[in-house]
């Protein structure tokens, strides 16, 4: 990034950290750990249903059904959670700006969360297209093991990156 | 030896030092174990709303159990490794944390309502196929799950901070 950006990234977080909201979350001890929990059980609910859709693409679990109908049960699952993980996030962020915004980490976490969603949604289409996408000898396969792999590193990567904001 | 001593024992073996002092260790430990609680407090609660009739009606109880349980066993065992490690390294100061005794009865709670389900309740699984809502028992165990593992999420999320 450049400097000047940073600097307005700088004062925004300034800016963020004298509002009357953030005041409010900062004077309340039990506000944070609260949104965190929520933030996790959130976390938890796509981290599972990732893996649930990844095992099956890669056919590792739940190959008594088909790829389209475990990611009809769980996509939406990963989509739902979303709003739950942006406004949760969005008060963790107003609590504390510079530790979160100016955070070398969160930055990552932003990048590989946009990317992971990314995957996801391209992954949504394929399937509504064609509903046998993925499946052993039909066309997709490759594409589905790699989307597999590069989803459960990302989620992985998601979760770690989210316990480091903490410590940079 | 007393339990004090015991903790302080542990403490100070080699691997409970360098998990505390090693600065990258102790969030590598953290990471492995925030991401192993996340699936099994994320496939559980595949299990309980199965159970409780809410979600994932097209499978019969027994099946969905088989395919999600697996991942469940192998992220509990991962997540009371890394568990134990991150203990070991403070052992006296968890052990006389209120939300580490707590997540740990929720934990304990959580074992039996699944050891009763296993051994009463959950007898009938083969006849909740696909389609059917299971009976009040197992209901009320699939709730009861639900609400200790998300105890269990909150009480350790607490752990963070009020550990002296």
């Amino acid at each position: 990034m450049i400097p000047m950006a940073m600097s307005a990234l700088g004062r925004f977080c300034q800016w963020l950290e004298q509002t009357s909201l953030s005041q409010l979350i900062q004077s309340l001890a039990w506000i944070v750990p609260t949104v965190q929990t929520v933030h996790i059980l959130a976390i938890s609910a796509v981290a599972a249903s990732a893996l649930m859709i990844n095992l099956r693409l890669i056919g590792i679990a739940g190959a008594d059904q088909s790829v389209q109908r475990v990611a009809r049960r769980f996509l939406p699952v990963i989509w739902w959670a979303m709003p739950v993980l942006l406004a949760s996030g969005a008060v963790m962020i107003i609590g504390e700006p510079a530790r979160s915004l100016q955070n070398p980490v969160f930055q990552l976490k932003m990048l590989l969360v946009v990317t992971a969603l990314a995957l996801t949604g391209t992954l949504h289409v394929r399937l509504d297209r064609d509903p046998a996408w993925g499946e052993s000898g039909h066309i997709g396969r490759a594409a589905a093991l790699w989307t597999a792999a590069a989803s459960l590193a990302l989620w992985t990567g998601i979760v770690f990156a989210g316990r480091w904001i903490a410590y940079f | 030896m007393s339990l004090d001593a015991a903790l302080r024992w542990l403490q100070d073996t080699v691997l409970a030092t360098v998990v505390r002092e090693n600065e990258l260790l102790f969030p590598w430990v953290e990471s492995v174990h925030v991401l192993a609680i996340c699936l099994v407090v994320g496939t559980i609660s595949i299990v309980d709303l199965r159970l409780l009739g809410l979600a994932s009606l097209d499978r019969a109880v027994g099946q969905l159990t088989r395919n999600v349980l697996l991942c469940t066993w192998f992220a509990f065992a991962v997540a009371a490794v890394s568990g134990a490690l991150l203990f070991s390294a403070k052992a006296v100061a968890y052990a006389g944390n209120f939300y580490f005794r707590g997540k740990l009865v929720l934990l304990v709670l959580a074992g039996l309502n699944m050891a009763v389900f296993h051994a009463f309740s959950g007898r009938g699984m083969t006849h909740w196929g696909a389609g059917v809502v299971p009976p009040p028992a197992a209901r009320m165990a699939g709730a009861v799950s639900l609400v200790l593992w998300i105890g269990v999420v909150g009480f350790g999320r607490w752990i963070g901070f009020t550990l002296h």
